[in-house]
């Protein structure tokens, strides 16, 4: 029942805010002060982590070959998953990081009697788990309207195609349902595949319901509670929030400060989260190295010099007698035995 | 520790209750105790062997002492918990590889169902990622903000004895092979944590003697096998006297020679044990074929490097001899033989450990005049880089009906294939001298599946669980076995060529394992050749 | 610290894309919009101005809904006074000034309602009259 837990917690923030922003004067708290906290956790915490992560080297040439290396002209090399110049690497992390490859392998394996074993080919995880984030990132960049002035004609292009069905007013985003069914799946997946369960733990549940409550009461937001939501209000606010000069001029609706809300909560959470794979998928040493360690030599800082094999003269006072009875050659003859004088 | 019968281990590895096959535990993993009982572990290492180690310069291998993982009482040293943290503070400070593997995993389990020990065996600790969560566990516990504060609610759990033993217990049940990490999108490779907790496991005392006993041997006599250095000798003298009566050829190999072009270093079980003996004389043919001014060093015997299973510094310390005894005798570089974790060892350690080489000169076919640029600084070849560059200059004189009596398939061994991506070079040689094919697509390449024995886990007392372990690969091979008739399964691996040979007589009987060089061997014609029917290769017995 | 020369560039990359608002305004939060209010002197509307603020574009959707695609063109009476379903009928009536009222918030809050991908506005009604 991790899962319940995280629901619990949710429901908790949710309250916390929902409540806490009606309180005369709290506005500032949940409107001003909390975001200005959260986005300081996240940006300090984003960058003390990777600089926690650099503090450590890459000991070893480590990458994980998944093709045939460069060797002899007339063998082919796979140059994205054997890379060795910097720009096969880069093209290979280029792959990883926008479109997931690794996760595109899956497969799914089953025992039949027999025994038998299969391995059928399963994107679904792919499929879904690029949804999610694409439409995250989507729902991301399109939040930037409330921060910025004037508007760029990108923005406006990313928000129009979006919106492209014009269904309704304010009209539908594609991404808040792709986002939705991207995130059902992920929790169902988690819920239902019975090793996932298994592991899962409330550190894997807690984002995704929180992040699922942040799309809810966006879209309530946007569709169904609208009172005292004007969006002239709100991006006033977020203004003056980038411009370090907040101001909350009328009232805006409980609505509003529940999503601001879960939004700080996410952003304060994630570097101290499994969240941070977002900057450890950049750092991974058996996906970010070229395969080129016979042909150039990787340092490791704190390869110790001293560590010497047992030494070749130790072998042969050992073994001297041994060898030169079966003719190999020796540094050190033997001794002149006494009595051949 | 009898090893179920095969109607038996089928049907348990289909219908056992477990996660492979569909069964869900009722407890919380973090809930299930490890149960030791015969055959289920490997024996620790013996008193002798662990003070031998520890009595080396720069080595540490404490707390010597007869134990038992039944016991309840390990007798680990005093403060050993205390002893196991600073070692993971050391660890996390040196290598960023467990850092980023501790911190970014998502539990998405697209590694779960990749592991030929979770799929052999249906234990949940066997998905790398539930291996991986007993460390992490203890990481978040004690190096994180979320599990200082919240604990067993954000998945962390203190360091206890019943912690350690799952340890002993899991990292002894994950062969390094590295197929997790192709899958995970992250690239999180579990062999750097089972790496990990091995090491942390010696700085307490706890290993193997099938690891420990070898590497102490590798130590002192120069190779596993405890081969010193005449009987090395004599087993290579005893080849080359077969290959005289099989082919009236005869060779005189040269030992510990200075001068010579090339050091040839394979793994000393080539030369003391079947079937790796035949892989061994196909060296032999193909030097002489060739006309190799070439030398066996009984120093550096061992291609193999069993410090890779326990810690940095036994690894640095054994495959320093190779560069040290290539110094000595004054070669221009080193061909290496088919082996796994040898070629891991060289080609993503040996540099960085032991180099520069400067000493040597850039590797360069003495034949072919090749020069092999991926190797232009470790200056080391692989022996299937060689080949492949001697038959596509048409240097060996081959005969593929010499093989015919051999239908073949190839097994990609972990390292050389996810640590190396040498994986085109024995194909392309394989082509030249027998009639093979491919295993089912999701099975090699990078793709492929360990033995089920790597990384000092082929010991006879934990057989079950090799054959559970391998039961991925040799299914593989059961499937072109059934479809093509296929009778041998080649391989450049000398931990495979014993390994799969027990895995095959259990699973897939009547199927040979052999090195590549074997099956080259049996093709090559040699010249002044007196060479009888030998309807078995370098295996009839004449 | 390691790998400096690739790690710190990423970071800076990174702040900079999460910075993006602060470093686009330049700390300047620009002028919130005035919407300019009836040139005739209108003060009633059909709802009250925080109705209108934040619920206007539903309003009209419902109006559409009901005049084109039910045929319900029954006539809103509010005060007294009625309005006929439309935004040319009823709201620019009072609201002239398509880019003074509509568009002042429209372009500052990035929304484009597809309202005129049919609608003119008077100002094009009325060149249009011209032409004709």
């Amino acid at each position: 029942m991790k899962y319940a837990f995280s629901f619990l917690a949710v429901i908790a923030l949710i309250l916390i805010a929902g409540l806490g922003s009606q309180i005369p004067g709290m506005h500032y708290l949940f409107g001003v002060a909390i975001p200005y906290l959260a986005i300081m956790l996240f940006v300090g915490g984003f960058v003390y982590r990777i600089i926690q992560w650099a503090k450590s080297p890459v000991p070893f040439s480590i990458p994980t070959t998944c093709g045939q290396a460069a060797s002899l002209d007339f063998i082919k090399q796979d140059k994205l998953d054997c890379p060795t110049k910097t720009s096969e690497v880069v093209a290979r992390m280029f792959l990883e990081v926008f479109l997931f490859r690794s996760l595109f392998r899956n497969t799914k394996s089953e025992i039949h009697d027999g025994p038998k074993l299969t391995y059928e080919s399963s994107k679904w995880l792919w499929v879904f788990g690029l949804l999610f984030h694409y439409s995250f990132l989507v729902i991301v960049i399109r939040h930037m309207r409330l921060f910025i002035e004037p508007i760029p004609r990108w923005l406006t292009a990313i928000e129009g195609v979006d919106a492209m069905l014009q269904i309704g007013a304010p009209t539908l985003y594609l991404s808040s349902i792709t986002l939705l069914i991207g995130l059902l799946f992920l929790f169902a997946r988690r819920l239902m595949n019975r090793q996932v369960r298994y592991i899962s733990l409330n550190n894997d549940y807690f984002p995704l319901v929180l992040i699922f409550a942040i799309a809810v009461t966006g879209i309530l937001m946007r569709y169904f509670l609208r009172t005292d939501i004007d969006i002239i209000n709100i991006k006033n606010l977020a203004m003056g929030l980038v411009t370090f000069s907040p101001v909350i001029g009328a009232k805006i609706g409980a609505i509003f400060y529940i999503h601001l809300f879960l939004v700080s909560i996410l952003l304060a959470y994630f570097p101290f989260s499994k969240l941070m794979h977002m900057g450890g998928v950049f750092m991974s040493p058996t996906r970010n190295m070229a395969n080129d360690s016979r042909a150039k030599r990787h340092i490791n800082p704190w390869n110790d010099p001293n560590i010497k094999p047992h030494s070749y003269a130790g072998y042969e006072d050992e073994f001297r007698e041994f060898m030169v009875e079966a003719g190999i050659p020796v540094e050190k003859e033997l001794p002149a035995a006494k009595d051949e004088v | 520790m009898a090893v179920p019968k095969l109607e038996q281990l089928s049907k348990s590895v289909v219908q056992g209750p477990s996660l492979a096959t569909g069964a869900v535990p009722t407890k919380e993993w973090m809930d299930v105790q490890a149960i030791f009982k015969p055959g289920n572990y490997a024996y620790p290492a013996k008193v002798e062997k662990v003070e031998y180690l520890n009595s080396q310069k720069d080595l540490n291998f404490p707390n010597a002492r007869e134990w038992s993982p039944e016991d309840d009482d390990w007798k680990l040293p005093e403060g050993w918990q205390e002893i196991i943290l600073k070692g993971l503070r050391e660890r996390l400070d040196k290598f960023r590889s467990l850092k980023i593997f501790m911190d970014c995993c998502v539990r998405c389990g697209a590694c779960a169902d990749k592991c030929h020990f979770f799929l052999g065996t249906g234990d949940p600790k066997n998905m790398p990622v539930l291996r991986a969560e007993l460390l992490r566990s203890v990481y978040r516990n004690e190096f994180t903000l979320g599990g200082k504060i919240l604990g067993k609610m954000a998945g962390g759990r203190e360091m206890t004895i019943g912690v350690l033993k799952e340890w002993f217990m899991y990292s002894y049940q994950c062969t390094e092979c590295r197929r997790c990490s192709v899958f995970c999108p992250y690239g999180i490779d579990t062999a750097e944590v089972t790496m990990m907790l091995r090491e942390l496991l010696h700085l307490v005392g706890v290993g193997i003697n099938w690891i420990l006993e070898p590497a102490s041997n590798s130590n002192r006599t120069g190779n596993h096998m405890g081969l010193q250095p005449h009987t090395f000798k004599d087993n290579v003298d005893f080849l080359a006297e077969d290959i005289e009566n099989l082919t009236g050829v005869k060779i005189t190999p040269s030992f510990n020679r200075k001068g010579a072009e090339v050091l040839f270093i394979t793994p000393s079980a080539d030369v003391f044990a079947d079937p790796g003996l035949y892989t061994a004389m196909g060296y032999l043919l193909l030097f002489e074929h060739i006309g190799l001014d070439y030398t066996w060093s009984t120093y550096a015997s061992e291609g193999g490097n069993f410090g890779l299973f326990t810690n940095n510094e036994l690894m640095k310390k054994l495959n320093g001899k190779m560069y040290a005894e290539a110094k000595r005798l004054g070669v221009k570089y080193i061909i290496g033989g088919e082996c796994g974790h040898m070629w891991r060892v060289i080609h993503q350690y040996m540099d960085t450990m032991n180099g520069p080489a400067d000493f040597l000169e850039v590797p360069k076919s003495p034949i072919t005049g090749t020069t092999f640029n991926n190797a232009v600084s470790t200056k080391m070849v692989h022996i299937s880089e060689f080949t492949a560059d001697l038959i596509r200059n048409n240097k060996l004189k081959l005969d593929k009906s010499r093989n015919a009596h051999v239908k073949a398939t190839f097994h990609d061994s972990c390292n050389p294939a996810r640590a190396m991506g040498l994986l085109d070079e024995p194909r392309y040689i394989l082509d030249h001298v027998v009639d093979w094919v491919e295993m089912p697509e999701n099975t090699i390449r990078e793709k492929t599946f360990c033995c089920g024995s790597g990384t000092g886990l082929n010991t006879d007392e934990i057989m079950e669980l090799r054959m559970r372990a391998g039961l991925p690969r040799a299914n593989a091979v059961k499937h072109v076995i059934d479809k093509h008739d296929v009778n041998t399964l080649s391989t450049v691996c000398a931990i495979d060529r014993a390994t799969l040979t027990s895995l095959m007589n259990y699973w897939n009987p009547g199927c040979k394992v052999c090195g590549v060089t074997e099956l080259v061997g049996n093709a090559l014609v040699m010249d002044g050749e007196n060479r009888q029917e030998l309807d078995e290769g370098l295996r009839t017995l004449v | 610290m390691y790998n400096k020369g690739t790690i710190i560039p990423g970071l800076i990359i990174f702040v900079l894309f999460v910075t993006f608002p602060i470093w686009f305004n330049g700390f300047k939060a620009g002028t919130p919009p005035k919407p300019e209010l009836p040139p005739g002197g209108e003060k009633k509307c059909v709802e009250s101005v925080e109705y209108m603020r934040a619920n206007h574009m539903q309003l009209l959707d419902e109006w559409r809904d009901n005049v084109l695609r039910d045929g319900n063109r029954s006539v809103v009476t509010v005060e007294g006074k009625d309005y006929r379903k439309g935004l040319q009928m009823a709201c620019m009536q009072c609201h002239s000034n398509k880019e003074k009222f509509c568009d002042s918030c429209h372009t500052y809050a990035a929304v484009n309602p597809y309202c005129w991908d049919c609608h003119l506005s008077p100002k094009e009604a009325a060149s249009k009259e011209e032409t004709r």
